[in-house]
């Protein structure tokens, strides 16, 4: 606290400066871009290219979405509203969005039952996919897919509620017995719920009224996007607990059980899904009862869950070889039995772990869907490339339909492997 | 005093076959067993039983008798009293073409795109990641007819080519970009060109002898052989000696506007739908290929770079000798799944009419003949084949590049 300093010196700050700003070339927007668009020459150069690239589409399509035409009933009508300037008709999707999304088959009068399924289907995901909603919403789950059913393809309710009869029967019988031994918890369950829906395909036969509350509708009038979200969340959902089974069953010690889960996975993982649907459009008809009709929806369903299974047994197995060895000698060492191992200590890590790859399996299914347009079914694509294209009305609108397609899948598909990612950092419990 | 006893011998019981150990798992599999000879024979009686009803048989004559149809676009001489038989291996050589063309360029799009997406532009970080997202998001069928679409509703017809004054001119003077596909020269193999390519593959050869012995002299002697412009001198020099020497026997057959007024003649025309499906698997696959490369990149642990670094060598060195080495290892495996995916997708050319093995085996024979059961077991053998060949191609190049551990 001297003042000797401010006599000797000729000139002693006694007040701090304020802060100055950087300067402009070395803060802000300039530096960001200095250092990220034009750090050196060839990047320089990157960036100008990648510009013009990007004026090149903007300008290429942008007028084209903007002065769109969005309500003329077919091709020439909007041709002359356009009087020969280069724009979309996207009077096309308004005019024939019914059948985009629903076939052109489903009765239009009944558009609100799948459409209220899918409603439902937006309730029915959210306690899946976010564990923070209350556990309770789950029985909204497990209805779903029965009331879906039963939205959808109409008919009597008694089928779907038979058909959940028979899970509720086998739960009561599982829950009363696994506790002492799961292969009886588990086999007791199955067969009482064979026992079940056998008894009550008669009850069913004999009490349906003549008209059902809702029409019933055949599988073969599903058609649009709906058929391609049906199948995707039909075969995801069903080709999960196999794949599961069919990890284990690759990772058995049992030779036989061993082998046959090789041979399945590895048949199915070296043939194309086309293939596969060629079986079930044209094979697999002869490999059930010659009384039986099974209609093709059903076939192409059980041809894709196998499909799917395979490859979803293959991101398990990944996650039962990543967990170490450790997990399953303490497993061992508690004494649990298999069952108990895997239920309560193996599968709960292993499938953490596999959920990226599992979420990347159902949306390569979810893309894959649109090959059932080869086989003469009538998904989005199927759609588009027949009945719309062939139609006199829009013979030629090709961008503004597969725009629309390609842009729906990508906000699905986009939009599921966003969720991973925020699941893959929700579910992370290790410590970075 | 032990309180573990060996098991009572010969003391068999029933209830052991569930609850010992020893005998459990063989209970287990001999049911298991049962079970599945019960399943295949109910499906095979059910075959059985459906064939009787149709009156048909398994019989594989079908692939001697005439196809019946045309091919556009064959490798092999094709016409429509060829066998059915000859129609699959036209079809099967056209999968191998379109499989192999995409994964050359699926590789060259994927490297690229991945390469930039590490960038440090941060647009053409953002660009990649966009026409990454953008293709692995959109289903590849879809892919495919869009670009089908544009090969055939966007390109000029052929008329456009023709005439004394022609409305465009071909490109080069070689290619023309037709609705129907693209024309362009096709060599003509006179007497001794056999001789030219013999000794261009000799070359190669060569290059290949040369590049081992200069590695040698480098591991022996310490000397540093140059290696770059040899190899090309080594890989041009002799071949061009060869051409003019024979007299120039290799010709280029071009397009030909004046020929015919209904159509360009001469050339080899790669149809429109070889193109979409080429194309559309390529940069769908490009896509998945890019993350690859950029995951096995990222994969090399940034004290590589920095010890190379630190060394002295340069960043093209740092590159090609250090942090690639150590990313194939990474990449590869999933690249060549990807090949094999490449090859699978490849059966969507029905959807545009290329005629791969699904469309000429699994489609047009399958309708004509109706031996639905052949066709298909025959599709799924020629698939499962090439899977397993080059799985196993993978298998052995994995233990080989696989980190030599403890």
């Amino acid at each position: 606290m001297s003042d000797t300093h401010s006599h000797s010196a000729a000139f002693v700050r006694t007040k701090e400066i304020p802060q100055q700003p950087a300067p402009s070339n070395a803060a802000g927007p300039v530096k960001w871009a200095r250092d990220n668009l034009f750090a050196t020459w060839p990047n320089a150069l990157l960036t100008v290219a990648s510009l013009y690239v990007i004026f090149l589409i903007l300008t290429g399509t942008l007028p084209w979405i903007w002065n769109g035409v969005w309500n003329t009933t077919s091709l020439s009508e909007c041709r002359e509203v356009l009087q020969g300037t280069s724009a979309a008709c996207f009077s096309v999707l308004t005019e024939r969005w019914n059948q985009l999304i629903f076939g052109f088959t489903y009765p239009s009068e009944y558009y609100w039952r799948p459409t209220l399924a899918f409603v439902f289907m937006i309730v029915a995901l959210a306690p899946v996919l976010f564990f923070d909603l209350p556990r309770k919403l789950l029985i909204l789950t497990g209805l779903f897919p029965f009331v879906a059913y039963w939205l959808i393809w109409g008919g009597t309710i008694l089928t779907p509620v038979a058909a959940l009869g028979g899970f509720v029967v086998a739960y009561f019988i599982y829950a009363r017995f696994v506790a002492q031994n799961f292969a009886l918890g588990f086999f007791g369950g199955a067969a009482a719920a064979l026992v079940f829906w056998w008894l009550s395909g008669f009850a069913v036969a004999a009490l349906a009224p003549q008209t059902p509350l809702l029409t019933a509708i055949p599988s073969r009038d599903l058609g649009g996007f709906m058929l391609n979200m049906m199948l995707g969340i039909t075969c995801v959902s069903l080709s999960i607990p196999l794949g599961i089974a069919l990890a284990l069953g690759r990772q058995s010690s049992m030779p036989l059980i061993k082998w046959v889960c090789v041979i399945f996975i590895e048949f199915v993982r070296g043939v194309p899904l086309i293939t596969l649907l060629f079986v079930a459009s044209v094979m697999l008809a002869y490999f059930f009862p010659p009384e039986a009709t099974v209609d093709l929806f059903l076939r192409v369903v059980i041809m894709i869950t196998m499909f799917s299974a395979a490859y979803i047994a293959e991101v398990i197995r990944g996650g039962l070889a990543a967990l170490p060895k450790g997990q399953y000698e303490a497993a061992d060492s508690l004494g649990l039995d298999y069952p108990q191992a895997m239920r309560l200590i193996i599968l709960p890590q292993a499938l953490k772990i596999s959920i990226p790859g599992i979420v990347n399996i159902a949306v390569g299914l979810f893309k894959d869907t649109t090959l059932v347009s080869v086989i003469s079914m009538f998904d989005m694509v199927g759609m588009i490339r027949g009945p719309i294209l062939a139609s006199t009305d829009w013979n030629g609108v090709y961008w503004e339909l597969l725009g629309f397609a390609a842009l729906l899948f990508f906000v699905v598909c986009y939009g599921i492997s966003q969720y991973s990612q925020w699941l893959e950092r929700r579910l992370a419990t290790d410590h970075r | 005093m032990s309180t573990l006893s060996d098991p009572q011998q010969g003391s068999f019981r029933l209830s052991m076959l569930l609850n010992d150990s020893r005998y459990r798992s063989m209970t287990l599999q001999v049911i298991a067993a049962l079970l599945l000879a019960l399943a295949l024979f109910y499906l095979y009686s059910n075959l059985a039983a459906n064939l009787r009803a149709a009156g048909l048989n398994i019989s594989f004559a079908f692939l001697g008798a005439p196809a019946g149809y045309d091919i556009n676009q064959t490798l092999i001489d094709y016409n429509s009293q060829s066998t059915n038989l000859r129609a699959a291996v036209v079809g099967i050589l056209n999968t191998l073409l379109v499989a192999f063309l995409a994964c050359v360029t699926a590789t060259v799009f994927g490297v690229f795109a991945g390469v930039l997406r590490l960038s440090n532009n941060w647009l053409v970080r953002k660009l990649m990641s966009f026409y990454v997202e953008i293709f692995r998001n959109i289903p590849v069928l879809i892919w495919i007819i869009i670009i089908f679409t544009i090969m055939t509703a966007t390109m000029p017809g052929a008329r456009a080519y023709l005439g004394e004054d022609p409305e465009k001119d071909l490109l080069l003077g070689m290619f023309a970009f037709t609705n129907r596909g693209v024309f362009i020269p096709a060599p003509i193999w006179n007497e001794g060109s056999m001789v030219v390519v013999a000794v261009f593959l000799a070359s190669i050869a060569g290059v290949f002898a040369f590049r081992s012995y200069a590695r040698k002299v480098l591991f022996d002697t310490g000397r540093l052989l140059p290696t770059g412009w040899p190899s090309v001198a080594l890989l041009i020099v002799p071949t061009v000696l060869a051409f003019f020497v024979l007299g120039q026997p290799i010709g280029l057959d071009m397009p030909d506007p004046l020929g015919n007024r209904f159509n360009l003649t001469g050339g080899t025309q790669i149809g429109a739908p070889l193109i979409a499906l080429w194309f559309a698997l390529s940069i769908y696959t490009g896509a998945f290929i890019a993350e690859n490369v950029r995951a096995g990149i990222q994969a090399v642990a940034r004290g590589q770079t920095e010890a190379a670094s630190a060394l002295g060598l340069r960043p093209g060195r740092v590159m090609s000798l250090v942090v690639l080495p150590q990313a194939l290892r990474v990449i590869i495996p999933p690249l060549i799944s990807q090949y094999l995916n490449i090859t699978k997708n490849s059966s969507l050319a029905i959807a545009v009419g290329y005629a791969d093995i699904t469309a000429t085996l699994g489609g047009i024979t399958l309708s004509t003949t109706g031996r639905a059961i052949e066709c298909v077991l025959l599709l799924m053998g020629f698939y499962l084949i090439i899977s397993l060949t080059i799985s196993t191609g993978m298998n052995i190049y994995n233990n080989r590049m696989k980190l030599k551990e403890r």
